[in-house]
């Protein structure tokens, strides 16, 4: 629950950004979330991203839907508008909120069961939309409010805590995400913030639709042995295959690369994402050799992770594509949206 | 044959053909050279749910009264559909004509003595002067309109004027389809003794008012209601709301020097998506709306609970066709009116207009985002097929351009600014309506929206204190609901003890049968219910009369129970009319049903005030 405030006293000494905030001014109300869950990992990811991006808190709008993921979104940016909409249906909310403001920045929070089960269809849609949105399921495989059924994520094979064996395939998000034309696709762990605070970053500055699929271990329904996504067997068949560095606007990228390695991409705000690539073989510009290729290592058992396909020049964005002006909707002036009584007898005149 | 007295301007035409043959061009220009001609009329389209091939029927009452409803008798059909020869030829009130193709000649339609039947060899005049199947057919319906041009002597200039304008692109167009007109028109000249008894003759009573449905007389109003999202997933008999609006903002929203669309037009993947991106986008400032129709509303009633406890405006036109569930959705209803009311599970209630016509569609479009912005709440907006589709005769809508958008309770960056602390549902003016803010405004105007539990100050809750004092708060925002929405329409003036009580479109059949009624000697009083919560006046009438006749478009009498739960009336007073078979009610169904009640009574000398006996 979130009715926790958290008390807020920065410390002097704590590193403050160039808005001059210190991460305190990015965390939320108090986790209620059970001790050791994979989702807080995920909050104090975005906390650590959106305070080294320098977003103005206010500028930031947090949207969830229904499940112990949806809550996170109370957990973090406190100073940024939240909504936490009906069970599934976050992306509807989403496109609508970003359809009448295109200048604010949206992360969207979901789960497994949220977008896989009840919210398949919106999470598709919006994929096809290309709202230019963060968009983070908290992937743990099951459903942890209502006690442990599976998610549509289980893999096959998986035990559940009562001792029941899933036996339908699971819906993968980024394989969808791929096939549905998405232009910016991720997949990480919960546990590692290396490769985390990055790609939310990178998916920050991304424009349209970026997906971080994160898999995220539920402590009291699905970290026993037999489970597929547990801390232990997610430690043990997670593959960094292409980690992206984000570089700022405002920074020269100073890491030093292995040539032949490294892919500098010029994001459309003239931000960059430097892919190093720690799987030779994989090419994640290529999205039908990028999917055959995460398929391939996921029949292997292996979870292939990191910016798994970036598309900067997609040209599909929703204000791209409708050709709304740069000015968010919701600021334009009312007289210049209403055609007046003149324009209305003009109207008309049609009609006589 | 009985012989027809002379009727100018008043009578009714049906026109029976096949959809997808190019009639309803000919039927509207048959309309509009009617209504030029200074005559008010109603034109009633009776169409399948399909694309080609089936029965549909097109009905043009000229009514020199400026009637708004249907008269419920057809005095001159043209049976074009083979199909429904029979059942047309039976529909033609004795006295009246039919017009028929009479290429194929069918003596079986002889059978009526009472009527005058007019063959006119349609299909083989067009073939002599068209060429190319398409052609010939669209052709053949064109020519009908000759006919009838000649036989209720329509001026053929005003016929030329009105293709001169639809076809203003394309000229060619104008020629083929006059040689249409003429031949049917020179046909009937030649052949039958022109003009029939039916006639029309111009008039002046319709300068000053233009022939418009309501989907686009609704669409305007959201155009001129400041309205920038519009999401919508495709359904009969809404979907030319959203065409009509996309039509107006590309006309009207492109900015002339950027090309930048001032609007966004979103097709959703269903309707839960369509009212979720509308929550979305009025939660974040913008003016958004959808329209559907019975099946959208009951995909929506999980959101319409959100928005109602999350309390973010939401502007919803609801088109009623007939249910339930997928029923006849070319056809018209108002089966809805329960189902929006009180739509999605919790104690909720919502905000409810009922216009009566397109002209009433036009203002309350641009009241419902006022109420729903005033009272961060859904607003639905109930028309149905009856109004929505079919074009009816209305004064000019005006603009007062000094009408600027109520926003309602909105705190922007230095009002926030200047507040210790901003807490999004608190009771400030006690009035059950806290403030809002925007996203992006400030760090400390932020707020967390949710449709779980939450305190008066925005934070979640599963405090029994807290939970109530929310909930109760609403039914007091209820209250101030009461106080703004539109007030019922009254006509007391006939001072009768018995009243109508009614609803939507059922007013142009009501308003006529009231006067078929006084010229019998039974006056009754009328209220027009014209949104929800009722206005107070509503609960006055009611009290005030002592027989009250509930006339509505569906089967369960969902008005009436309405006004039982929300009203303190008695059951026993309120007599229901019914009319539901989705084809629009007429006013001889209203007399009928009035004076199946009053009459028996009167017999039995319970002589009711205000009813003569």
């Amino acid at each position: 629950m979130t009715f926790i405030a958290k008390p807020k006293v920065a410390h002097p000494s704590l590193p403050r950004n160039t808005l001059g905030l210190t991460r305190r001014d990015y965390e939320g109300a108090l986790s209620t979330l059970c001790a050791g869950c994979g989702h807080d990992s995920i909050t104090a990811a975005i906390v650590e991203a959106s305070w080294g991006l320098s977003l103005e808190p206010q500028n930031v709008v947090k949207l969830s839907g229904i499940g112990c993921s949806s809550k996170t979104t109370a957990y973090f940016v406190s100073g940024g508008h939240g909504f936490n909409s009906v069970h599934g249906r976050m992306p509807s909310i989403a496109m609508g909120a970003n359809a009448a403001n295109r200048a604010l920045t949206y992360i969207g929070v979901s789960g497994d069961g949220d977008t896989l089960s009840i919210g398949l269809g919106q999470f598709c849609h919006a994929i096809r939309r290309n709202i230019d949105m963060l968009y983070i399921i908290e992937n743990n495989g099951v459903y942890g409010l209502t006690k442990g059924q599976f998610s549509a994520s289980a893999d096959i094979g998986t035990r559940a805590k009562k001792g029941e064996t899933n036996f339908q395939p699971p819906i993968d998000p980024v394989l969808l995400a791929m096939t549905l034309g998405a232009s910016f696709v991720a997949r990480s762990f919960s546990g590692d913030k290396q490769q985390l605070v990055p790609l939310i970053q990178a998916g920050l500055a991304h424009r349209g639709f970026a997906l971080i699929d994160v898999l995220s271990p539920c402590v009291t329904f699905n970290d026993h042995e037999g489970s597929t996504k547990s801390y232990a067997y997610t430690r043990e068949h997670y593959e960094p295959a292409v980690h992206a560095d984000f570089v700022p606007l405002e920074r020269e990228i100073t890491a030093a690369y292995a040539e032949g390695e490294v892919l500098p991409v010029t994001m459309h705000d003239g931000s960059r994402i430097v892919l190093r690539k720690l799987d030779a073989a994989y090419d994640p510009t290529n999205r039908a050799a990028a999917a055959a290729h995460i398929q391939e290592r996921m029949k292997a058992g292996e979870y292939l992770t990191g910016l798994l396909f970036l598309d900067e020049k997609a040209q599909h964005e929703f204000h791209q594509v409708n050709s709304t002006p740069a000015a968010p909707l919701n600021s334009i002036p009312y007289e210049t949206l209403s055609p007046g009584s003149k324009g209305l007898e003009k109207i008309l005149a049609r009609y006589r | 044959m009985s012989p027809t007295a002379t009727r100018v301007n008043d009578f009714t035409i049906k026109i029976a053909t096949v959809n997808g043959t190019g009639s309803a061009s000919a039927n509207t220009l048959l309309m509009k050279s009617i209504f030029r001609s200074g005559i008010p009329v109603v034109g009633k389209n009776y169409f399948p749910s399909n694309i080609q091939g089936l029965p549909t029927w097109y009905e043009i009452r000229v009514t020199r009264e400026g009637y708004a409803a249907i008269s419920g008798r057809v005095d001159l059909m043209v049976a074009m559909n083979a199909e429904t020869y029979a059942r047309d030829v039976r529909e033609v009130a004795p006295g009246g004509y039919l017009v028929y193709d009479s290429t194929w000649p069918r003596p079986a339609l002889l059978k009526r003595d009472d009527i005058t039947v007019l063959g006119v060899p349609l299909a083989k005049l067009c073939n002599e002067s068209f060429n190319g199947v398409r052609t010939r057919i669209l052709m053949k319906n064109i020519c009908y309109a000759g006919v009838l041009a000649a036989l209720l002597d329509l001026d053929l200039a005003r016929i030329r004027e009105l293709l001169a304008e639809t076809y203003a692109k394309k000229p060619q167009l104008v020629e083929s389809n006059m040689k249409a007109i003429q031949l049917g028109y020179d046909y009937a000249r030649a052949s039958f003794e022109c003009p029939l008894p039916l006639k029309v003759e111009t008039m002046e009573r319709t300068a000053g008012n233009v022939m418009i449905d309501g989907n686009t007389a609704a669409a305007l109003g959201c155009v001129f209601a400041g309205a920038t999202v519009a999401a919508w997933y495709p359904i009969t008999p809404s979907t030319s709301l959203m065409d009509a609006f996309k039509m107006f903002a590309d006309r009207t929203r492109v900015d002339k020097d950027t090309g930048a669309h001032n609007f966004a037009f979103i097709q959703a993947e269903d309707e839960l998506a369509a009212v979720g991106m509308v929550i979305g986008a009025m939660w974040n400032g913008a003016r958004a709306f959808t329209a559907t129709s019975g099946p959208g509303i009951s995909l929506m009633n999980e959101f319409l609970g959100l928005a109602y406890y999350a309390e973010v405006p939401t502007v919803i036109f609801d088109i009623q066709r007939v249910g339930p569930s997928t029923g006849m959705p070319t056809r018209t209803q108002q089966g809805d009116i329960v189902l929006a009311a009180y739509a999605s599970h919790g104690d909720t209630r919502h905000v409810c207009l009922y216009p009566a016509n397109p002209e009433e569609c036009f203002y309350m479009a641009v009241q419902a985002f006022d109420l729903a912005e005033r009272l961060q709440t859904p607003v639905l907006v109930l028309s149905d097929l009856d109004i929505g589709m079919n074009d009816w005769m209305c004064p000019d809508l005006k603009w007062d351009d000094n009408y600027r958008p109520d926003r309602g309770k909105v705190l922007g960056k230095e009002e926030v600014r200047k507040l210790k602390k901003f807490y999004r549902f608190l009771d400030v003016d006690d009035d059950g309506i806290g403030y809002r803010t925007f996203p992006g405004v400030d760090p400390k105007a932020a707020y967390f929206t949710r449709g779980s539990g939450h305190n008066q100050y925005g934070a979640y809750t599963e405090d029994a204190a807290e939970y109530q004092l929310v909930l109760d708060r609403l039914k007091g925002k209820w209250a101030t609901a009461r106080r703004l929405v539109p007030r019922a329409v009254i006509d007391a003036t006939a001072n009768s003890r018995v009243g109508i009580v009614s609803v939507g479109s059922c007013d142009g059949a009501i308003r006529e049968a009231r006067d078929l009624l006084a010229a019998r000697g039974v006056t009754l009083d009328y209220l027009r219910v014209r949104s929800f919560p009722f206005s107070e006046d509503v609960e006055r009438f009611l009290t005030a009369h002592e027989l009250l006749f509930v006339v509505e478009q569906n089967r369960d009498a969902q008005l009436r129970s309405l006004l039982t739960l929300e009203t303190t009336v008695e059951k026993s007073k309120l007599r229901s009319l019914l009319h539901y078979s989705g084809l629009p009610i007429s006013s001889a169904f209203i007399v009928d049903g009035v004076l199946a009640e009053l009459q028996p009574e009167r017999m039995a000398q319970a002589k009711i005030s205000g009813v003569p006996a």
